[in-house]
């Protein structure tokens, strides 16, 4: 792989960039696989690089139904966060956080991190007096968070409006080493880096069937023929339950469609994510100029990838009483992703009642901050075919032994 | 925007008049019952990509519930139904055979 680099930008405008390689191969597929991870999104492609990187294991193929990143990967709003209210919730979106601060380095790939600090707002009693709880639970875990006052937060967001009157700002929960990163790079720039390992990348192949033995995987059916292999791992997010349905068991998730829009892009006017949950929006400005703007989730499960109408306009309608010099922008675009939600809303990432077969999935609202903390974590369960620290939590069980980790208050908006 | 009629006042209602109760014709576990179960009742819902029946509610109306056919990748609707049934009636499933000759039929 050509490394990019000042002196490979420089000596390639000599060469009227003829030079440059495709990011990533695109491959067929062999007939074995020492392991398969099926879904090609941030968390598939982030556990085959981890894999490989603290595993060494190379003979991995990366199945992906559609395009690299052209799930939820390239769809949500782009936030990095690890301000959660539960230990182990804190361990695993900590640990990402941590990782997406050096990972445009560890893939030579500028991932556009941008630590521009996360201010998830108190609109009212209740809220101010969950997130002071929430506070205090990250500080006892070491993650950098302070809650902040109304005035505090008109300094850090000049254009916010605090004065209500229905939902005035009552303070905030500020976690400055929070932000954004660009959601697009951080899926190339780990398919670029696998590619380089060695690892299979296959676009365009759907598995449409699961090969077992004895309850134990022996390969996945593909539209690109039978590919055998020792391991199997889903990460597959809103179509997990499709998946799990071929290999003869269902999961704890439902699949709803969650939507976001951008507006027109204009001059910076914004410099930090804002989430205001009371009034069910988040908004944040990306370096060209648009307002990311994110809302709730549909009330009915779907597959649909759109998203109601009615959701949008809730969202924005909020906003902009919050920030009512919004109100003049226009929708420049708006799409839906699929997301797998469970009923704690935290993550699932476990064995599987099929031997040799591995899920992680259930991110459900927000799964993109935990791309690199999931992928590592996951690819400790795969290696050692057992959960590490980080994911023992997770397992599947949780739900039989009423053992949840309950984050329903820890998403940008209530969902 | 989703439409769906509602059985009991005999009218179609927009989405933000009702509220989803997710998979239709589960049977209920209660305190009594193996963990086993409880957590298939409460937890291990059907995720259909396809076809679903589902409960809703007609909060902002009737407060009835009522039952509905719904395709998930489309949002096709294929028509509300009572409560009471404790399965599809033969008409709803008429109804979406006409439009999908592949459907299996509902399965418990």
């Amino acid at each position: 792989m050509k490394r990019y680099s000042f002196s490979s930008i420089f000596t390639e405008g000599f060469r009227d960039n003829l030079g440059w390689e495709k990011a990533w191969t695109k491959r067929q597929p062999k007939k074995e696989y020492q392991i398969i991870i099926v879904g090609g999104g941030g968390h598939g492609l982030a556990t085959a690089y981890y894999l490989a990187k603290n595993y060494s294991i190379t003979d991995i193929a990366v199945i992906e139904k559609g395009w690299i990143g052209g799930g939820n990967t390239g769809r949500n709003t782009t936030i990095i966060r690890s301000n959660y209210l539960q230990e182990s919730s804190i361990d695993i979106y900590e640990k990402s956080r941590f990782l997406y601060e050096t990972l445009s380095q560890d893939l030579n790939y500028n991932i556009m991190f941008s630590p521009r600090g996360v201010l998830m707002l108190c609109q009212t009693e209740h809220e101010l007096r969950a997130m002071k709880r929430t506070s205090h639970a990250n500080r006892i875990n070491g993650v950098d968070t302070k809650m902040v006052t109304p005035e505090e937060v008109k300094e850090i967001v000049p254009i916010i409006n605090i004065n209500g009157p229905r939902f005035p700002v009552l303070g905030a929960l500020w976690q400055p080493r929070g932000g954004t990163a660009r959601h697009d790079a951080v899926a190339w720039g780990y398919a670029r880096k696998c590619s380089d390992y060695g690892i299979d990348i296959i676009e365009q192949c759907e598995v449409v069937g699961v090969k077992k033995k004895r309850e134990k995987i022996v390969g996945v059916e593909t539209t690109k023929g039978h590919i055998k292999a020792k391991k199997v791992c889903f990460v597959a997010a809103g179509h997990s339950s499709v998946l799990a349905d071929l290999a003869g068991f269902r999961l704890p998730i439902e699949s709803v469609a969650l939507q976001a829009l951008v507006s027109e892009p204009i001059k910076p006017i914004i410099n930090c994510v804002v989430m205001a949950n009371t009034v069910h929006g988040y908004l944040s400005q990306s370096d060209k100029g648009e307002l990311v703007i994110g809302g709730g989730a549909d009330g009915y499960n779907n597959y649909s990838q759109r998203g109601s109408f009615l959701h949008i306009e809730e969202t924005v309608r909020a906003l902009v009483e919050t920030f009512p010099v919004i109100s003049r922008l226009r929708q420049l675009r708006q799409w839906g992703g699929i997301v797998d939600m469970t009923g704690d809303r935290s993550p699932i990432i476990s064995k599987t009642p099929v031997d040799g077969l591995y899920i992680n999935c259930g991110w459900g609202t927000g799964g993109f901050k935990a791309i690199p903390g999931s992928g590592w974590a996951t690819a400790e369960m795969i290696y050692n075919e057992k959960p590490g620290k980080l994911a023992s939590p997770f397992s599947i069980d949780r739900f039989l032994e009423g053992r949840l980790i309950d984050e329903s208050a820890a998403a940008a908006v209530a969902h | 925007m989703l439409y769906l009629f509602c059985p009991t006042c005999q009218r179609d209602c927009d989405e933000t008049e009702l509220s989803c109760g997710g998979q239709a014709h589960l049977i209920r576990r209660d305190h009594a019952s193996s963990d086993k179960d409880f957590y298939k009742y409460q937890y291990e819902r059907k995720n259909d990509k396809g076809i679903i029946f589902e409960r809703w509610r007609h909060v902002y109306g009737c407060g009835k519930w009522f039952h509905t056919a719904r395709c998930t990748i489309t949002n096709q609707v294929f028509g509300s139904y009572s409560a009471k049934e404790v399965q599809p009636p033969k008409s709803i499933l008429a109804n979406i055979r006409r439009s999908r000759v592949d459907f299996k039929g509902w399965v418990k």
